[in-house]
């Protein structure tokens, strides 16, 4: 399974599927992360955590643990 | 008949400067009941009728986080007449996910597009007519910044107030949800209000906990609704919550496929990326993070010629306060003749007291002007963003930053600084810690013991700042693993919003009503406190007559400091002098010098206390200088910084909890320095088994397992995929 956590930077992906339950995937959902939406991955923090995506026209910041939830394709 | 209004919003989307705007200066600036979330409510200008009630920005109407179970329950519950609700038209698909909520309550619901400026500047159009009628509602344009539009949109809300319109509500979902949505209405018809129906009726769908705690359904129809909710997630192969989640983004693509026209493509670099590929990059955000907190630390608090604040505060404590204030109120109060007492109380008790807490007005105003600068170029953000990694395993957020910098030169701006965090427990942590890091005025502290026992060593205070930093790193790690911070896990999953160029407007509004705040609870808390610690001090019982005292020694704070001192003696300096000198470091931390000058015979010291450092020395041996160090720099703060933690825990219970375990926790670590140091010394005794005891729970404390284990260790429990 690959997970958005595994993307590189600059790589635009779309997701396949949200894993996990609760807030955590509840909020990832809110904020736009939803099945077949497509992320680019901006950049990685200086000190290598979090992640930062494009989604939806805007600038996102997850960490990598729960960008681990989110399986692309 | 009045009206409300209620605001509502994404972060970043504008809100506050629409409230602002709308309100002018009518602000009222409350709490929502039992949380620390702040409430604002105001009247609209030229309408005396019209009430604006603020919510907080919320993403979503979810059940999980306190600012949005917050805004729901007072939609729900209170129902305002219209809710005027801004999007960020820069943002549009993300800010009308709320909207998609917002319309399902029943209330008249008004979309004010903001930024409409930076919209039509990009290139990109949003026609209004057609976004109304996709989403059953009046849609305006406004550029709130620009105060364009702000009053028309509120006008609409108004209007649509009035007319009690409810728009048909669009169809969100698709058919088989819909469906199962419409057999939730009709079996808690009649339980709920015929307006909200839908809105009861989506939230069981999505099995919101809160929702099902408040409807309190029978068994048997709780039952009859899971099938429902069940048949309907097994046709479309995804829980329930994402269902709805993932339809309500798909209805807004279909609608601003036909509203909205953007010049450029997805994914596409704007001005703000390009800045941010700098300001955020791999290898030079580091730098540039450490220049623009060197900035605004220089400014604020250093002591060079650009440090505005520190020259501020210099010129109202030295000059205002001292000179003109206490010495020409001194003076005509013994003109007048007054009694030596009430010129005592007003110059040493209320002026003096308040006083040093004023001084520190000029220097904080400085720091909330630059801090909010930073937040509202959207900088802020970008330090969570950076320093994430360090601070999230002390159970703090990379905000936490900004408060422990700038409480290396005064707590109470350090304090305050912390509102900047959104996050409930992250601020909590914060706000506990802060008061660890040795600010300006226990540096005199260290000094007085460096040089009187440690022959002026400049390791003395090296190790203070270990010990503060110290204690953080111990304190986040034991506290996030107590129940006190156990809940809900928070996820960083934060925004990144768009740089903007400040607004002036918004900059001195948010400078302004940090400032204010602090200045009013100088005038309460603070002022107590200092009169009673005044009276303490300059009075008490000489040869069995009660009055005015010249020595301290024979003050009422002298007798209590002897009933306390033995509280002191596992720390090694159970002298009444120590116990008097960190009462009186309760106004002000470098009262602690001038205290023991005092003490020892003498009206002034230096700022060092050279004068006294030989009598110091015959009273402390190393190990109890360094442990009463110690535990002054890790107690309970000044009062300042008490009213300060006050005011930004907004509760009083956890005001007492902040204190008593910054106070515990002094305790405890000088008991364990002081007594083990003993055991160097030769000497083996109770104190020293407790010690090691303490020693052994911190140490368990430190690396105990989380039971309240929050997201690292999360394990995927359920996925649709797997059943």
């Amino acid at each position: 399974m690959k997970t958005l956590k595994d993307a590189k930077v600059g790589e635009t992906v779309v997701v396949a599927r949200l894993h996990g339950e609760g807030p955590v995937k509840r909020r990832i959902m809110d904020m736009g992360i939803t099945k077949g939406v497509s992320i680019q991955v901006r950049k990685v923090a200086p000190l290598g955590d979090p992640m930062e995506l494009n989604v939806r026209g805007y600038e996102l910041s997850v960490r990598k643990a729960d960008a681990e939830m989110i399986e692309i394709a | 008949m009045s009206i409300t209004i209620a605001l509502a919003g994404n972060p970043n989307s504008g809100k506050t400067t629409l409230f602002n705007d709308l309100t002018g200066s009518s602000q009222y600036v409350g709490n929502w009941p039992g949380v620390t979330v702040e409430k604002k409510e105001g009247r609209l200008k030229g309408h005396k009728d019209v009430v604006i009630q603020d919510l907080p920005g919320i993403y979503s109407l979810s059940p999980y986080t306190l600012e949005e179970v917050v805004a729901r329950s007072y939609l729900v519950k209170e129902k305002p007449d219209a809710i005027l609700n801004i999007v960020d038209g820069t943002n549009i698909e993300r800010n009308l996910y709320l909207t998609t909520q917002l319309i399902e309550l029943g209330i008249p619901v008004v979309v004010a597009v903001n930024m409409m400026d930076l919209v039509r500047k990009n290139g990109d159009r949003i026609d209004t007519n057609k976004l109304g009628e996709a989403l059953g509602c009046k849609v305006v344009e406004m550029s709130a910044l620009k105060g364009q539009g702000s009053l028309e949109a509120a006008e609409a809300a108004i209007a649509a107030a009035q007319e009690k319109k409810q728009g048909e509500h669009p169809h969100v979902f698709t058919g088989s949800v819909e469906h199962a949505i419409a057999h939730i209405e009709e079996s808690i018809q009649g339980r709920v209000d015929a307006q909200v129906l839908r809105w009861h009726a989506v939230k069981l769908f999505e099995r919101d906990e809160k929702e099902l705690q408040e409807l309190q359904l029978a068994q048997d129809l709780k039952t009859h609704i899971e099938q429902h909710i069940a048949d309907c997630e097994k046709e479309l192969d995804d829980d329930a919550e994402s269902i709805i989640t993932n339809q309500r983004y798909a209805y807004i693509s279909r609608v601003i496929d036909r509203a909205v026209k953007k010049k450029a493509s997805r994914h596409a670099l704007s001005v703000s990326d390009k800045i941010d590929r700098i300001v955020t990059n791999r290898i030079l955000a580091l730098p540039i993070f450490v220049v623009v907190m060197w900035a605004v630390y220089t400014i604020a608090m250093g002591g060079t010629k650009v440090s505005i604040g520190t020259m501020a505060t210099d010129w109202t404590n030295d000059v205002l306060v001292s000179e003109w204030i206490c010495g020409n109120l001194g003076a005509w109060m013994e003109a007048i003749g007054c009694a030596p007492w009430l010129t005592g109380l007003v110059v040493d008790g209320i002026v003096a007291g308040v006083g040093a807490v004023i001084g520190f007005v000029p220097q904080m105003l400085v720091l909330f002007f630059l801090l909010a600068i930073l937040e509202d170029v959207g900088y802020m953000a970008r330090i969570a963003f950076i320093m994430d990694r360090i601070f999230r395993r002390f159970g703090l957020s990379g905000k936490s930053f900004i408060p422990m910098l700038v409480a290396t030169g005064c707590g109470v701006p350090g304090i305050m600084a912390s509102r900047t965090i959104e996050n409930d427990r992250d601020r909590k942590m914060t706000i506990m810690t802060t008061g660890f890091i040795p600010c300006g005025a226990k540096m005199p502290i260290i000094g007085l013991f460096a040089g009187a026992l440690f022959g002026g060593s400049g390791w003395i205070a090296t190790s203070a700042y270990f010990i503060g930093v110290g204690a953080v790193i111990v304190s986040g790690i034991i506290l996030k693993k107590t129940k006190l911070f156990a809940g809900d896990p928070a996820p960083f999953v934060m925004e990144l919003p768009a740089y903007h160029i400040p607004s002036a407007k918004n900059v001195l509004h948010a400078t302004w009503e940090r400032g204010w705040s602090f200045i009013k609870r100088a005038g309460t808390v603070i002022l107590a406190s200092s009169v009673v610690l005044w009276f303490l001090q300059g009075f008490g019982f000489v040869d069995g007559v009660f009055g005015m005292v010249e020595d301290n020694n024979t003050s009422l704070l002298a007798s209590v400091g002897n009933v306390v001192a033995p509280v002191f003696a596992p720390l090694g300096f159970g002298t009444w002098q120590g116990a008097v000198a960190t009462f009186t470091g309760l106004i002000a931390k470098e009262n602690v010098v001038a205290t023991f000058g005092v003490l020892y015979g003498f009206a002034e010291v230096a700022e060092d206390g050279a004068e006294i450092w030989t009598l110091l020395a015959g009273d402390f041996t190393a190990l109890t200088a360094y442990s009463f160090m110690i535990f002054n720099l890790l107690c309970a703060p000044c009062f300042a910084a008490i009213g300060a933690i006050k005011r930004e825990m907004n509760n009083a219970k956890w005001t007492w909890i902040a204190i008593g375990y910054m106070c515990g926790f002094a305790y405890v670590v000088a008991m364990i320095v002081y007594q083990l140091g003993m055991v160097f010394a030769g000497h083996f005794g109770v104190g020293t088994v407790v010690a090691l005891l303490l020693l052994a729970g911190l140490v368990y404390l430190l690396l105990r397992k989380n039971k309240y284990q929050d997201s690292e260790l999360r394990v995927p429990v359920r996925s649709v995929a797997a059943k």
